[in-house]
C-alpha cells in the first residue's frame, strides 16, 4: 500500500524519499509534487492554527490506518531531528528512519 | 567427504586413547563437525576430505579456525557466554592458543552436551548426543571466509583429526608443533572484512584478545584527546607525557588481566568499556556537566564530539544509537558509549548496525556503579580540601592549597564525610603524585570539585600530574563579550594562560615573595603564605583587608584584588598597574629573610608567577582592545539604526 514516502522540506525540496522498486520512481515523485500544491492549498486556506493543521493532515491520508502510519514517521522524524548533528535542511541520512521507513513500506505492501 | 567422514568415524571408533577418554563422534557428528570446522577455517569449495591419505602426511599443524568464525559459531549456538567460555576452556583452546581442528571438534561437542542441558564437562562428550545447534544462517558463516588462498591446509584436518582424536594426550604434544605454524594460519583464515585487530589471533586471546585491540584503542584516544581537548596546545606538552605513560602502564596491566576479564558479554569485545576507558569517560563527561546523574544536552555533546574530526554523518549515526531514548541529550551511561563508539571508530573498527549489548545505558549502568568513580581521584582530595584544613597541613600541602586556592567554589560541596577522608589522607597527598586511594572513598563531590579544580590549576606539580592523569577538556574560554561582567574574575581569566604554563611546571610555587629580589624572597613563609593562598579566591571580590590576615608585620602583598597572591605580588612588581602597588611595593622592598632554605624554590616560583603575569597582562590588555572595538562596532551600528529609524519613520506614519 505504501509505495512511496517522502519527507518535504518547507522549502518544497524532498529531504528523504524512497519509493518501492516496482513502480516508476519519476511517477511518484511527480505525485509528491502534486501533493505538495494539495497541502499548499489547504494551507492557504488556513483560518485558525492548530486544529486546521491536524484536519489538513487526517485529511490527506486515508483516516485511522495510515494515521498510524503517519505517526510512526512522524516519530522517527522527530527523533531524526534530536540528533544535534543533523542539520535542518539535510537529507536524511539515519539508518535508524531508513529501517524504520522500509519496515513501514514492507508491512503493509 | 563423505568418504572421509566414515573413514574418520571408522577411525575414531577403532582408534582407543592412551589416557583421556577419546572423542568418539558419530558418523553424522563427524560429517557435521568437519564441515563446520571447514567453514570456520575458510575452506575453500575442495572440502576438507578431498584427499586423506597425503593429507595426512601432510604438516599437521596447518589447520585451525580463526578465531573470529568460531565465535561467530559458538554464538550462534545460542548458549550463554559462561557456557561458551567454559567450553572454549574445556576443549584446550585456550590451553593451546587457538582452535585446532581437535580443539574444534571437542567444543562442537561440548555445545551440543550444554545445548541438552548436560554439564559441561569432558565426560558428557563421551555420550551420545545430538548435533549441536546453530542459529546462523549459512550465508553469514559463507561470507566470513573470503579468502580461497588461505588453508588449503584444511583438507588435512579430516585424516589429521582421525589420528589425533585418539587421545588428548596426543594432541597436546601435537598442537605444541602446531602453535608455532597456527600464528601463520590465523591472519590468513580470519575474515578479511574485519578490522587487523581481529587477525592477532591465536585463542589464547581469543575472545578476550579483542580487548586487547581495546586496549589499543585506549592509547589512541588519549592520543586522539590530547590534541581534542587541549586546543590551546602549549599546556599538552606536560600532561600529554604522563597520559602516554599512563597508556603505557595501562597497556602492560591489561595483558596481565586479559586473561581474567569477566566476559559475561561473551563476543562484544570491542564494544565493551574497559575500567580505564570508562573513568576518562566519566571525567570528560564531568568536564562537560558536572553531575554525573543529570544529562548533556545535544549541543554541548555535539561541540565535544565535533572535536573529535569524525565526519558529521558518522557523528550523527553514533548518536543515534547511543541516544537510546531519542531525547537529544546524553546520560552518562548514553555518552559513554557514545565516546566508546567514537573512540571504537577512530581505531577502525566499523560501526556496529545495532547498539552493542555492552554499550546499552541498563548494561552500563549495571556494570559500573556509581561509587567507584570516587575512589580514583583522591587527588581531588587536596584540591578539595577546605579551608579549615590548612592550619594542619600548611606545612606540606603547600601546592595542594594553592590548588584549592584556585578553586572558584572551592568547599561548599564538601561535606564533612570529605572532610573526614580528607584529613585521612592528607598524609598519602603529599608525595603529590597522581595515585589512587581507593581506601577512602569519595563522594561525588569532591569529584566535582575536581574537575573545576583541574581547570584553575596553579603551576604546581601535582597539579601537573593529575592534569596528566586525563587530559581534561580546557575549561570555556571565557566569553571575551562578557568577562568582564561586574566582578572580573581574574581567576577565570587566567585560567587558558595557566594551561600554558603547566608545561613549566615548577616546585609548588607556596612562598611568592612580593618582589623580584631573592634576599626578601624568603620573607614569605610557606605557613604564612597558605592561608593567604586559600584566601585568593574568595578574593575575588575583596582587597587589601584580605591581606590584613595575614600575620605579617609587613603586607607581603598588597591588596591582592583578586589575583592569586604570588601574581599579585609578582605583578605588583612588574606593574605598578594599581596605585596600591606602588607603595605596597615599596612596603615590601624591605628586607625580611626569615627562612633560606626555598630561596631556589622561590625564585622560580618567581618566575613562573612573572611568566602568569605576563600572560595575564596580555589577555587583559587583549581583552581590552577586543572590547574596546565591539564598542565601537556597537556605537555605530546604533547610529545606523537612529538613521534608519528616522528615514523609516515618516513612511510608517501613514
Amino acid at each position: 500500500m505504501a509505495v512511496c514516502i517522502a519527507v518535504i522540506a518547507k522549502e518544497n525540496y524532498p529531504l528523504y524519499i524512497r519509493s518501492t522498486p516496482t513502480e516508476n520512481k519519476l511517477k511518484f515523485h511527480y505525485m509528491v509534487h502534486t501533493s505538495l500544491d494539495v497541502v499548499d492549498e489547504k494551507i492557504s486556506a488556513m483560518g485558525k492554527a492548530l486544529v486546521d493543521q491536524r484536519e489538513l493532515y487526517l485529511g490527506l491520508l486515508y483516516p485511522t490506518e495510515d494515521y498510524k502510519m503517519f505517526r510512526k514517521l512522524h516519530n522517527s522524524y522527530t527523533d531524526v531531528m534530536c540528533n544535534p548533528f543533523y542539520n535542518p535542511g539535510d537529507r536524511i541520512q539515519s539508518r535508524a528512519f531508513d529501517n524504520m521507513v522500509t519496515s513501514m513500506m514492507i508491512q503493509v505492501c | 567427504m563423505e568418504a572421509a567422514a566414515a573413514a574418520a568415524a571408522a577411525a575414531a571408533g577403532g582408534g582407543c586413547g592412551s589416557g583421556p577418554p577419546p572423542l568418539l563422534l558419530s558418523e553424522g557428528e563427524q560429517q557435521c563437525y568437519s564441515e563446520l570446522f571447514a567453514r570456520c577455517a575458510g575452506a575453500a569449495g575442495g572440502g576438507p576430505g578431498s584427499g586423506p591419505p597425503e593429507a595426512a602426511r601432510v604438516a599437521p599443524g596447518t589447520a585451525t579456525a580463526a578465531a573470529g568464525p568460531v565465535a561467530d559459531l559458538f554464538r550462534a549456538s545460542q548458549l550463554p557466554a559462561e557456557t561458551l567460555h567454559q567450553i572454549t576452556e574445556l576443549c584446550g583452546a585456550k590451553r593451546v592458543g587457538y582452535f585446532g581442528p581437535t580443539q574444534f571438534y571437542i567444543a562442537l561437542k561440548l555445545i551440543a552436551a550444554a545445548q541438552s542441558g548436560l554439564p559441561v564437562r569432558i565426560e558428557s562428550i563421551k555420550c551420545e548426543l545430538p548435533l549441536p545447534r546453530f542459529m546462523m544462517s549459512k550465508n553469514d558463516g559463507e561470507i566470513r571466509f573470503g579468502n580461497p588462498a588461505e588453508l588449503h591446509g584444511t583438507k588435512v584436518q579430516i585424516p589429521y583429526l582421525t589420528t589425533e582424536k585418539n587421545s588428548f594426550k596426543r594432541m597436546d604434544d601435537e598442537d605444541k608443533q602446531q602453535e608455532t605454524q597456527s600464528p601463520t594460519m590465523s591472519p590468513l583464515a580470519s575474515p578479511p572484512s574485519s578490522p587487523p585487530h581481529y587477525q592477532r589471533v591465536p585463542l589464547n586471546h581469543g575472545y578476550s584478545k579483542l580487548r586487547s585491540s581495546a586496549e589499543q584503542m585506549h592509547p589512541a584516544p588519549y592520543e586522539a584527546r590530547q590534541p581534542l581537548v587541549q586546543p590551546e596546545g602549549s599546556s599538552s606538552g606536560g600532561p600529554g607525557t604522563k597520559p602516554l605513560r599512563h597508556q603505557a602502564s595501562l597497556i602492560r596491566s591489561f595483558s596481565v588481566e586479559r586473561e581474567l576479564q569477566d566476559n559475561s558479554s561473551y563476543p562484544d569485545e570491542p564494544w565493551r568499556i574497559t575500567e580505564e576507558q570508562r573513568e576518562y569517560y566519566v571525567n570528560q563527561f564531568r568536564s562537560l556537566q558536572p553531575d554525573p546523574s543529570s544529562f548533556i544536552s545535544g549541543s554541548v555533546a555535539k561541540n565535544f564530539f565535533t572535536k573529535s574530526k569524525l565526519s558529521i554523518p558518522e557523528l550523527s549515526y553514533i548518536w543515534e544509537l547511543s541516544d537510546a531514548d531519542c531525547d537529544g541529550a546524553l546520560t552518562l551511561p548514553e555518552f559513554c558509549a557514545a565516546f566508546h563508539l567514537i573512540v571504537a571508530r577512530k581505531n577502525g573498527y566499523p560501526l556496529p548496525e545495532g547498539l552493542p549489548p555492552t554499550l546499552q545505558p541498563e548494561y552500563l549502568q549495571a556494570a559500573f556503579p556509581k561509587p567507584k568513580w570516587d575512589c580514583q581521584l583522591f587527588d581531588s582530595y587536596s584540591e578539595s580540601l577546605p579551608a579549615n584544613q590548612q592550619p594542619r597541613d600548611l606545612n606540606r600541602m603547600e601546592t595542594s592549597v594553592k590548588d584549592m586556592a584556585d578553586l572558584p567554589v572551592p568547599t561548599q560541596d564538601v561535606t564533612s564525610d570529605d572532610k573526614q577522608a580528607l584529613k585521612s589522607t592528607i598524609n598519602e597527598a603529599l608525595p603529590k603524585d597522581v595515585s589512587e586511594d581507593p581506601a577512602t572513598p569519595k563522594d561525588s563531590n569532591s569529584l566535582k570539585a575536581r574537575p573545576r579544580s583541574r581547570s584553575y590549576s596553579s603551576t604546581s606539580i601535582e597539579e601537573a600530574m593529575k592534569r596528566g592523569e586525563d587530559p581534561p577538556t580546557p575549561p570555556p574560554r571565557p566569553q571575551k563579550t562578557h568577562s568582564r561582567a561586574s566582578s572580573l574574575d581574574l581567576n577565570k581569566v587566567f585560567q587558558p594562560s595557566v594551561p600554558a604554563t603547566k608545561s613549566g611546571l615548577l616546585p609548588p610555587p607556596p612562598a611568592l615573595p612580593p618582589r623580584p629580589c631573592p634576599s626578601q624572597s624568603e620573607q614569605v613563609s610557606e605557613a604564612e603564605l597558605l592561608p593567604q593562598l586559600s584566601r585568593a579566591p574568595s578574593q575575588a571580590a575583596e582587597s587589601s583587608p584580605a591581606k590584613k590576615d595575614v600575620p605579617y608585620s609587613q603586607p607581603p602583598s598588597k591588596p591582592i584584588r583578586r589575583k592569586f597572591r604570588p601574581e599579585n605580588q609578582a605583578t605588583e612588581n612588574q606593574e605598578p598597574s594599581t596605585a596600591a602597588s606602588g607603595p605596597a611595593s615599596a612596603a615590601t622592598m624591605k628586607p625580611h629573610p626569615t627562612v633560606q632554605k626555598q630561596s631556589s624554590k622561590q625564585k622560580k616560583a618567581i618566575q613562573t608567577a612573572i611568566r602568569k603575569n605576563k600572560e595575564a597582562n596580555a589577555v587583559l590588555a587583549r581583552l581590552n582592545s577586543e572590547l574596546q572595538q565591539q564598542l565601537k562596532e556597537v556605537h555605530q551600528e546604533r547610529i545606523a539604526l537612529e538613521n534608519q529609524l528616522e528615514q523609516l519613520r515618516p513612511v510608517t506614519v501613514l
